[in-house]
């Protein structure tokens, strides 16, 4: 198995709540990992560990290593915006900027030094192109990208992300503020999406989790408890908090 | 239904015995003593509120009053684009009034606003709790510091140095008075420009972080942009009270009716000549009604900024 992304001994603490116990997980590539656990199992945090997005959060510790693409994201030569860059994310409620979608699109690219508008027009089509949002919003590039659904923002949100070209997409309970057809969109959307992006997202819903998701890791209290093949841990699971969990025993 | 409809006719008669008192009370709902406090409490706060409206609309009409009449025999052109101001020629133009005003302010907020916002960027973005804690307290210090101690500084401070640095004969200048108004505005521009800083939601610069952007590139390429209209009511504030400011420019300013014609020209703003001016023009004179004109005239640029700063406001709340 080609792991782009993994971890070892993942330890993470806010203040003395140790929030992720001894995590090893690996993450293949073109495949979507799905993380699954009840409401404060660590699963959005060991998420954002990955693009070391907790380095905002005051008061935390982390522990061990997590590799991605051979490097350490935590060795002090890795610059954390070429690491953000390369491993993007997609967040909850939808949140693009207060500008226009065109905006929204080229402000990554702006930001890694691209000015060119030929170049910058290119990218933001096939960013939009790529979220599947092209045809909506095609007409009103300069329209301000709040006027829109929060489906469609999320989407955007997603192009957005996808503008820098990352390599791995993670998405935090993307769909949960959506309504079902959005996230069935979304759904299909992240179907398409792993054939050129690894993908980790983290869901509350059994369902999405199956129908999205290459493998699974379920998190309890901190712990991953069992981590494999989707379809593994639904019909077979290891372990019998899984089995609970899955079955809807808790959580 | 002839009974339903005969009931109303037969309550009314009590009704129409009742004295004025009565039907006061019952207008009012006054049936207890309870009732009666809370109606003349009200009252006490209906009356206190109204003295800021009566005031507004007591100096707004008797500026307009005792502003016309100068302006009608002096002639609106000759007020207002005359470039002289010498009464006791009888010349009243304060077109060096008007454009000295301007160019202070001008000056003003091109050195106190990026000041200001650069310093409500550093303390609602980067600067940790103790050194804003400090930065702040200083700020508000600077706020409560009285225009008279300013003008003193100034007097004792700036001026001879202006002189010294650029070896004029007097330091008492343009250049001096707008660098006390930048001084003077950086609180208001400061504290409104933090407020809507940190009002920016912490998603939008997750999102910039998450992105790739740097610290400093999200805070200029996200936050700033996100707090635009609080930022845009912070210079409009700036403006204001900088058009308005008397007391310390008129201890640096030179106070010379010239035209603004450099950094360096002692000169004379449409606050400073009112204040410097109103102890010598004898009551019923044209000069006299004219400083009132000139009052006006401030009047009208303020409230002209009032207008635009409601705007703002008015957008704000749009977003």
């Amino acid at each position: 198995m080609d792991a782009i992304l993994k971890t070892e001994h993942l330890n993470l603490w806010y203040g003395d709540n140790h929030a992720l116990k001894d995590v090893n997980l690996e993450m293949p590539e073109h495949q979507v990992t799905a993380l699954i656990g009840p409401s404060g199992c660590g699963k959005s945090t060991f998420l954002k560990t990955l693009d070391r997005m907790n380095d905002l959060i005051p008061g935390v510790r982390i522990e061990g290593q997590v590799i991605y693409r051979d490097r350490n994201i935590f060795d002090p030569q890795v610059d954390v915006t070429w690491l953000r860059r390369h491993v993007g994310m997609v967040f909850q409620k939808p949140n693009p900027f207060p500008m226009s979608i065109y905006d929204n699109i080229a402000y990554g690219p702006r930001t890694h030094g691209i000015r060119g508008k030929k170049e910058l027009d290119q990218i933001v089509e096939k960013s939009l192109r790529g979220a599947a949002i092209w045809d909506e919003v095609k007409d009103r590039l300069k329209k301000s990208a709040l006027s829109l659904s929060g489906g469609q923002q999320q989407r955007i949100c997603i192009a957005r992300a996808l503008a820098v070209e990352p390599d791995v997409l993670l998405m935090d309970e993307a769909t949960s503020a959506l309504d079902p057809i959005s996230t069935s969109k979304i759904e299909d959307l992240i179907a398409d999406l792993k054939k050129s992006y690894t993908i980790v997202i983290v869901t509350h819903n059994m369902q999405q989790a199956t129908r999205v998701s290459d493998r699974c890791a379920f998190f309890l209290h901190g712990e991953l408890v069992e981590s494999g093949e989707t379809e593994q841990i639904f019909s077979v699971p290891k372990d019998k908090r899984t089995e609970d969990y899955i079955t809807g025993r808790f959580g | 239904m002839t009974d339903l409809s005969s009931l109303p006719q037969q309550e009314k008669k009590p009704e129409e015995r009742t004295s004025m008192m009565t039907k006061f009370k019952n207008r009012f709902g006054l049936h207890t003593a309870r009732d009666v406090v809370e109606f003349i409490v009200h009252a006490i706060f209906f009356l206190c509120g109204f003295v800021a409206v009566a005031c507004v609309l007591f100096i707004s009409i008797y500026l307009i009053i005792s502003g016309i009449p100068a302006i009608g025999k002096i002639g609106v052109v000759e007020f207002l684009f005359g470039d002289t101001w010498q009464p006791s020629q009888e010349l009243y133009g304060i077109l060096p009034f008007i454009l000295t005003s301007l160019a202070g302010t001008a000056g003003a907020i091109l050195i106190g606003v990026p000041i200001g916002v650069l310093t409500a960027m550093f303390l609602a973005k980067v600067a940790n709790n103790k050194v804003a804690a400090v930065i702040r307290s200083a700020v508000s210090l600077l706020a409560g510091i009285p225009s008279v101690v300013y003008g003193l500084v100034g007097m004792m401070v700036l001026v001879p140095a202006i002189r010294e640095l650029f070896n004029l004969p007097s330091g008492a200048s343009l250049l001096a008075a707008i660098v006390v108004l930048a001084i003077m505005i950086l609180p208001s521009i400061i504290n409104v420009a933090e407020t809507s800083l940190r009002a920016v939601p912490k998603e939008y610069e997750e999102a910039s972080l998450a992105l790739g952007a740097t610290h400093i590139e999200t805070i200029f390429r996200v936050s700033l942009p996100a707090a635009r209209s609080g930022v845009a009511t912070a210079i409009v504030l700036g403006i204001g009270r900088a058009i308005g400011e008397a007391m310390a420019i008129i201890m640096v300013s030179g106070n010379v009716a010239n035209m603004p014609g450099s950094l360096f020209t002692p000169v004379r703003f449409l606050t400073t000549a009112i204040a410097s001016e109103m102890n010598y023009a004898t009551v019923g004179s044209v000069w006299r009604d004219a400083l009132f004109s000139i009052g006006l005239v401030l009047f009208l640029f303020i409230m002209l900024i009032n207008v635009i700063l409601n705007v703002f406001i008015k957008n704000k709340k749009e977003d």
